[in-house]
């Protein structure tokens, strides 16, 4: 086990090495993971908060919410 | 293809596929790792040091190519001004830069044993820092105006003329002396690598492309949702 730590001699290279690359891309997924998940939060709060507003630039959307206008927006 | 490019559908589509990618990626890391640190042998002039391979040459791979990807979105974004190919470059340049950053940081780690310096002012490093400016560079310009188009459409001029940098990145080693070795798996008479240093090293790198297929998923799902709060957002204020 100590020999394999060891790296033969080069345990104080190879290991910081997976280390600070594990880190970031630990780091990077968890934020990036998050990020969805707050947005996606606010996303329901807003909805929800909105309410089934009509949207009278559109006859065929009367009874669709904002909500649903914003992705047919996208769309 | 186009029916994709539907935000609203690639949203949907998104979701179904981001758990997919995830186990993939996962069990590519597991053979991966396992195959770097128990089948792959130490080489004959490196020893133990040539496992950071296979974390490096991941890295710089993906440095390059996430560029790639960032320059074809932003040149599909400023000619077809296609919604979601704003939003791939955007999602794409944080992960380029942690792989550019990865590259360099390992390197330096793989350098200091093997050249005896953790840092050498030639061509292949000093490209290679010029990539991680680039997406640094293109990340501050999304956010340096207060029009957001205005962001999107200078940060994707910026990416378009930095891509120049990736011939220089690639053939450094051919075209300048230099400490970094040249091209032992990309080149015109197949790799001369050996098989069981091969093998570990492109799973990893399926792996690190996976892991970035992931993270795209997830941030262009952020985008896109956050896209839609701006939108409820401006009816709110204007009372629907």
């Amino acid at each position: 086990m100590s020999e394999f730590l060891a790296m033969g001699g080069y345990g104080a290279f190879v290991w910081p090495s997976y280390g600070l690359t594990a880190v970031i891309m630990v780091v990077l997924l968890i934020a990036s993971l998050r990020g969805l998940k707050t947005t996606e939060a606010m996303f329901e709060r807003l909805k929800a908060e909105t309410g089934p507003i009509h949207d009278h630039s559109n006859v065929d959307n009367n009874n669709k919410t904002t909500a649903e206008n914003a992705d047919a927006h996208e769309a | 293809m186009h029916r994709f490019a539907n935000p609203t559908r690639f949203l949907k589509l998104a979701a179904i596929i981001q758990p997919w990618v995830a186990g993939i990626t996962l069990g590519l890391f597991a053979i991966g790792l396992y195959m770097a640190f128990f089948t792959a042998p130490p080489d004959y002039q490196q020893g133990e040091s040539v496992r950071i391979m296979y974390v490096h040459v991941p890295s710089a791979w993906m440095g390059m190519f996430c560029y790639a990807a960032m320059a074809v979105a932003s040149a599909v974004a400023l000619v077809w001004k296609h919604p979601l190919a704003d939003v791939a470059g955007k999602a794409t340049a944080p992960v380029g830069a942690a792989f550019t950053f990865l590259a360099l940081a390992t390197g330096s780690l793989w350098g200091k044993p093997m050249w005896g310096t953790w840092w050498v002012w030639d061509a292949r490093l000093t490209s290679m820092l010029i990539l991680l400016f680039l997406y640094i560079g293109y990340m501050a310009l999304q956010g340096a105006f207060d029009d957001r188009a205005r962001g999107a459409r200078a940060s994707a001029i910026l990416a378009l003329v930095g891509v120049v940098n990736l011939p220089i990145i690639k053939f450094s080693v051919d075209w300048w002396n230099t400490l970094h070795q040249p091209a032992s798996v990309i080149k015109m008479d197949g790799p001369s690598i050996h098989p069981d240093m091969l093998w570990p090293l492109l799973i990893m790198a399926v792996a690190f492309k996976t892991y970035y297929v992931w993270i795209l998923l997830v941030r262009i799902r952020q985008e896109l949702t956050a896209n839609k709060v701006r939108i409820l957002r401006l009816k709110q204020v204007h009372g629907g």
